[in-house]
């Protein structure tokens, strides 16, 4: 069985790299997808701890994970296009103030 | 090594270098297309480590439901815009020295505390009738008023992203 370490370091690998793109990145969209990498990143740590603590707590809340990311998505695409029909950009940098 | 360990390495190589992909390409479309193969193969990991039912929750929702939902927002703006514009940061290596510096944090985290994952080593799985049953039972049973709040959570989601892309709002 593969230890657990290496699933965690994969997990904060992948988080990583989810962050990295959401900080570097100025395409909004590519930054909604890098939010979706780190939530799949906690969802392996979640699983993985579930599998070896043998309980089922861990696989039940990476399942709420998955339904928060799908409102987050439903309600930030949403945003997306609401900003783009406003401001004609997806560049974070026109994003900038509240106001429409 | 046995077949779990190398699924496992050849899963976890292609779930990083997609997400290296993802978050290098110019095209918003072709990052999609990478974050897919990253969600299938973190899903096949969900598989080795016995989690059934997330393995098929993540192909139909996140693959099949988010990432249909991305494609069509890409569609429904104008991507040429998008592609002359400047796609990474001024600050980018600063951007880059911090995503770092929380890798190592988290890894030294980890790595301290590594003799602490012993475990008790878990042999066969500890439920009967399957993943997907036991998942079932304890979604239903123990944790009623969360999938409740959930299922108002995914309402007022849609109604609010109805509202807002709605072109006029009166």
């Amino acid at each position: 069985m593969v230890p657990l370490a290496h699933i965690l370091a994969l997990s904060v690998i992948l988080f990583g790299l989810g962050a990295a793109g959401f900080v570097f990145r100025r395409n909004i969209i590519t930054i909604f997808m890098c939010i979706e990498l780190m939530l799949n990143a906690v969802n392996l740590a979640f699983i993985g701890f579930s599998r070896y603590l043998g309980n089922l707590d861990g696989q039940i809340f990476a399942f709420f994970v998955i339904v928060v990311a799908a409102a987050e998505a439903a309600v930030g695409l949403a945003i997306i296009i609401a900003v783009y029909r406003n401001r004609g950009s997806l560049s974070i940098d026109d994003f900038d103030s509240m106001k429409l | 090594m046995m077949l779990p360990q190398i699924a496992f390495f050849f899963l976890s190589a292609v779930t990083l270098i997609s997400a290296v992909m993802v978050i290098t390409r110019r095209n918003a479309v072709h990052s999609i297309i990478w974050l897919i193969v990253t969600l299938f193969s973190v899903g096949g990991i969900f598989l080795t480590l016995h989690a059934e039912f997330l393995f098929a929750v993540q192909v139909i929702l996140y693959v099949g439901g988010i990432m249909v939902l991305f494609l069509f927002v890409v569609m429904l703006v104008n991507l040429d815009v998008a592609l002359k514009q400047a796609q990474f940061n001024r600050q980018w290596q600063v951007a880059l020295v911090t995503a770092l510096v929380l890798m190592a944090e988290l890894g030294y985290g980890i790595y301290r505390g590594h003799q602490g994952f012993t475990l008790a080593q878990v042999t066969a799985t500890p439920m009967s009738g399957g993943n997907t049953q036991a998942v079932g039972l304890a979604l239903y049973q123990d944790y009623m008023l969360a999938v409740e709040i959930a299922s108002v959570l995914l309402l007022v989601a849609m109604v609010g992203a109805v509202i807002m892309a709605k072109r006029k709002i009166e």
